[in-house]
């Protein structure tokens, strides 16, 4: 990143992208979201409250749950960012957003990129959540649906054929 | 035929896939070639008169496509039912956040800038902003004494009964305004060229709302307007009257400009302009008979409208026929009004008045039981309406229910008894108090009284020469399965597979007026319609010879391409009937309010912790009748997501307001339930069926609005002795109230004045 750049010049910004490597020339403090959503074209990632509050803009930033909207897009220089673009192509997914159609998991779907990669994050460190776990692994993202209880149905029932396997 | 039913089971949601993978496009995922960003420029005081408005000279006012009201080539209204709000502020300012002068330009970061720099002075005029000070007729704000609207319903002689009652039991409930906070802010984009005319893509309920406001907003014919619906992050009603606003400013300035324009609301602007929940005031003075039985009374309905009369009218309309809830009165007399307020109008939001209007009627049931002396449940079960009586409006029961099977099933489900006499035990000692609370009451399915009639739904359903289906309607998918119930029911009517049929996405140059996406209307208006379209495709292929009565679905794929073939196309169209015994006065208000009712009973089991003066609640009971249910799994999502909804009208979600305007238009400080904040939410349906609907289904969208709030304030009343009567209840609320008095002052309900 040049970081000699003025507070109104753009600068050149380079990241791996669902495992595409990316070079953009930004504004260093537009946010992740704004440039996954107009230069990058990945419309997937949702804005919901532009706050950090309701979740609907969850990526993966190097491997951490982050709410892209908070995120100046100098903070994610070299980082590897995974959107619900990137996370539908992983095997290991398939299972999880199966299981959101057949509870009930979805319903507007504006929540549910998001929603689909916290339960991811949640599934990689907790390979069998209780309820509790599950609750509190999605406690960052906001629907306003589905009263959750689907949601929490879909991810448990995930987990169940995760280990099943 | 072998086909299994598709009707009752739960097929998976159409467009599912497209919104796991984030492949569905809403409207901000969408651009245009040469697009504009749109802003509005809004009002700072709540009423007044525009003195000046000034361009800040630094900005470049000449890289701006800048919109007044005088830019306006038709009527300057928002086309609804009384057309008396502006789509731009000409003169006069009513209420905070009205919009004035609309802005584009092709870079949106230097749109908020251009806002800011628009200066307007006003000549303020005095302005209200509560129910008592719209009464009180000081200032007039609207028409002539600030009504918007009034409903009056009598059944018999309620002057009559006041001297045979045994108690006279009286009570003030209200409720607050409730955001609807869809995740998905308002948006459209509006593209125009004199050819075409205009054309809006946006996130919408009703597509021909729009499609009207905008034909009298740019005095453009019926063929020069074109409303697409995108997929649509969630409206709650919320979606149902705004999006004409929006589509209006977005159009206008795509008139001005001759280039696309999207206008997509942040979350700041969608909370602090759009509409809300009307607030309410109930007032309920009944007569009572020593067994608890209500023998008549008057009850009184208020809601603020805010500053224009936009759907206040039929929001009061659903409010009041609402208002005696599941309820045997032998006589009642209803007075229900609309007042106008200089807040930004209030709207639709799932349940439309019912949840006001219900929230006071249960909550004064649990008052007659304590003034009479008996039990929620006894007092309930003495006066549920049963078959061959007749409501408030004087609709007879026709159908079978059991009100009592539907309280006695729910209060075995959530253990009730037991808990109540554990509760009352355990209460004894402690800071945790546990409360176990109940609430009975009825959602009417589609519009109200003629209002179906008025509609005159038309839905098409159209075959392909490979077989495939199309089932045509402008009804709109916005989370509630929309798209797969219909699909359902003209597969099932057709005997295909799930698979075969496809809904049309909403595109009024495609789709016919089957209505607006409201009133929990289209599975069982819509939807039977649907049903009926799609035999008519089935039986133009019978009577031609090309198909027999039992076919596979080969056959019928064969039988199309050949009708094709001959005859281009093959569709079928439907058009509303209304059934002949639905009787409805609309002067008297009286008659057939609703072509059928769902019931249900809820149980909510709450903590009220003393040391915090937090309520949760820790497990919700919904028993409801609803008919047939078409598709389990999306029913059961529709109330676990209302019942959530209604959880945060009781317990979390306060409006505050400064002179009109909303000031915590934030999701950090205004509240909603998040995935820590819910009990389970049980779900159990009962179906009776019914003769109107597709299938036997009835309406089952905002019915689990209704329930929850008076539901957790009994449990809340069982909790700690105080039958509050006031929502949203936050633990101020609950702190100012316990420690008004003394700490051992019993809260006995005979104990009078506050709560």
């Amino acid at each position: 990143m040049n970081t000699s750049a003025g507070r109104n010049t753009k600068c050149e910004i380079s990241f791996t992208v669902n495992g595409e490597k990316k070079r953009v020339l930004v504004h260093p403090m537009e946010r992740l979201l704004d440039v996954l959503r107009h230069e990058l074209e990945l419309t997937g990632t949702k804005e919901g409250c532009g706050e950090g509050e309701c979740g609907s803009c969850s990526v993966l930033l190097d491997s951490m749950l982050v709410n892209s909207c908070l995120v100046p897009v100098a903070q994610a220089n070299g980082a590897s960012i995974i959107t619900i673009e990137g996370i539908s192509t992983r095997d290991l997914v398939k299972p999880l957003q199966e299981a959101f159609l057949e509870c009930g998991g979805a319903q507007c779907g504006i929540c549910t990129p998001g929603m689909i990669l916290a339960a991811v994050h949640l599934l990689e460190k907790t390979s069998a959540p209780a309820l509790a776990d599950i609750r509190e692994g999605l406690s960052g993202n906001l629907c306003r649906c589905t009263g959750y209880m689907q949601i929490f149905e879909a991810v448990a029932s995930a987990a169940r054929r995760r280990v099943a396997k | 035929m072998t086909v299994p039913h598709i009707v009752g089971s739960s097929v998976p949601r159409k467009e599912g896939w497209d919104k796991v993978t984030g492949a569905a496009r809403y409207v901000d995922d969408m651009v245009l070639p040469g697009m504009l960003y749109g802003a509005t420029v809004r009002s700072s005081i709540a009423r007044g008169k525009i003195r000046n408005i000034s361009f800040d000279p630094s900005i470049p006012w000449g890289e701006f496509v800048v919109v007044t009201s005088k830019d306006i080539p038709g009527k300057n209204c928002i086309a609804l039912i009384l057309d008396d709000q502006p789509c731009l502020v000409s003169e006069t300012v009513n209420h905070p956040e009205e919009p004035i002068l609309l802005l584009a330009h092709p870079d949106r970061h230097k749109l908020r800038k251009a806002v800011d720099a628009v200066a307007i002075e006003y000549d303020p005029l005095p302005s209200i902003h509560s129910i008592e000070e719209s009464e009180r007729k000081s200032t007039i704000i609207w028409g002539t004494d600030n009504i918007l609207k009034s409903y009056l319903v009598e059944k018999g002689d309620v002057d009559s009964v006041w001297k045979e009652a045994a108690h006279i039991v009286e009570g003030e409930y209200s409720t607050g305004a409730q955001e609807q906070l869809y995740i998905e802010n308002n948006g459209v984009i509006a593209d125009y060229d004199p050819e075409h005319g205009v054309t809006v893509w946006g996130s919408l309920q009703c597509p021909y709302y729009v499609h009207k406001a905008l034909m009298t907003l740019g005095g453009l014919p019926e063929n020069k307007i074109r409303v697409v619906q995108m997929e649509t992050g969630g409206a709650f009603g919320g979606k149902e009257e705004y999006p004409s606003m929006i589509a209006g400013h977005a159009a206008l300035l795509a008139i001005k400009s001759g280039r696309p324009v999207k206008i997509v609301y942040d979350r700041m602007e969608d909370m602090v302009a759009t509409t809300k929940r009307h607030p309410s005031r109930t007032r309920h003075r009944t007569a009572v008979g020593k067994d608890g039985k209500i023998l008549g009374g008057e009850i009184e309905f208020t809601i603020d409208g805010g500053a224009y009369a936009t759907l206040s009218s039929v929001v009061l309309s659903r409010g009041t026929i609402h208002a005696g809830g599941p309820y045997h009165w032998p006589c009642v007399c209803i007075r229900t009004k609309a007042v106008a307020t200089n807040t930004p109008p209030h709207g639709a939001f799932r349940g439309f008045g019912a949840p006001q209007s219900l929230f006071a009627m249960e909550r004064h049931m649990d008052r007659i039981a304590h003034v009479v002396g008996i039990s929620p449940v006894e007092v309930r079960r003495r006066n549920f309406l049963k078959p061959g009586q007749s409501t408030t409006t004087q609709q007879v029961i026709r159908e079978e229910i059991d009100l009592h099977h539907f309280l006695d099933r729910a209060l075995e489900l959530s253990d009730y008894a037991a808990k109540k006499k554990r509760f009352a035990e355990e209460n004894k000692i402690g800071a945790r108090k546990k409360g176990i609370g109940i609430a009975a009451f009825l959602h009417g399915a589609g519009f109200t009284g003629s209002g179906e009639r008025y509609l005159n739904s038309l839905v098409g359903v159209e075959a392909a020469a490979d077989g495939t289906v199309h089932v045509l309607v402008s009804s709109a998918e916005f989370g509630q399965g929309t798209n797969t119930v219909l699909c359902q029911i003209a597969a099932e009517a057709l005997g295909l597979p799930y698979e075969n049929v496809a809904i049309a996405q909403p595109d009024t140059t495609v789709v016919p007026n089957s209505g607006p996406t409201v009133a929990s209307r289209t599975a069982m208006i819509v939807g039977k319609l649907v049903q009926s379209a799609a035999q008519g495709i089935k039986q133009t292929l019978v009577k031609t010879g090309l198909l027999g009565d039992n076919y596979a679905p080969r056959q019928f794929r064969a039988a199309c391409a050949q009708y094709i073939a001959a005859n281009e196309t093959l569709k079928s169209y439907a058009r509303y009937e209304a059934p002949g015994n639905v009787y409805w006065d609309d002067e008297k208000y009286r008659g057939e309010a609703y072509a059928a009712f769902a019931w249900a009973v809820y149980v909510a089991e709450v903590t009220v912790d003393l040391t915090t003066y937090a309520v949760s609640v820790d497990d919700f009971v919904a028993l409801q009748e609803v008919g047939k249910v078409i598709n389990p799994v999306l029913a059961e999502g529709q109330i676990t997501g209302g019942v959530a909804q209604a959880i945060g009208f009781a317990l979390y979600e306060k409006v505050l307001w400064q002179n009109g305007r909303m000031l915590n238009n934030q999701m950090t400080n205004y509240i909603m339930p998040g995935s820590l904040d819910l009990p389970p939410i049980r779900v159990f349906f009962e179906e009776l069926g019914n003769v109107h609907g597709a299938h036997g289904a009835k309406g089952i969208g905002e019915l689990p609005m209704d329930g929850p709030a008076p539901a957790i304030l009994s449990a809340v009343e069982d909790a700690t002795g105080v039958p509050f009567r006031s929502i949203p209840l936050l633990p101020e609320d609950l702190f100012e109230a316990l420690h008004d008095e003394p700490m051992e002052q019993d809260f006995s309900p005979s104990t009078r004045g506050r709560a």
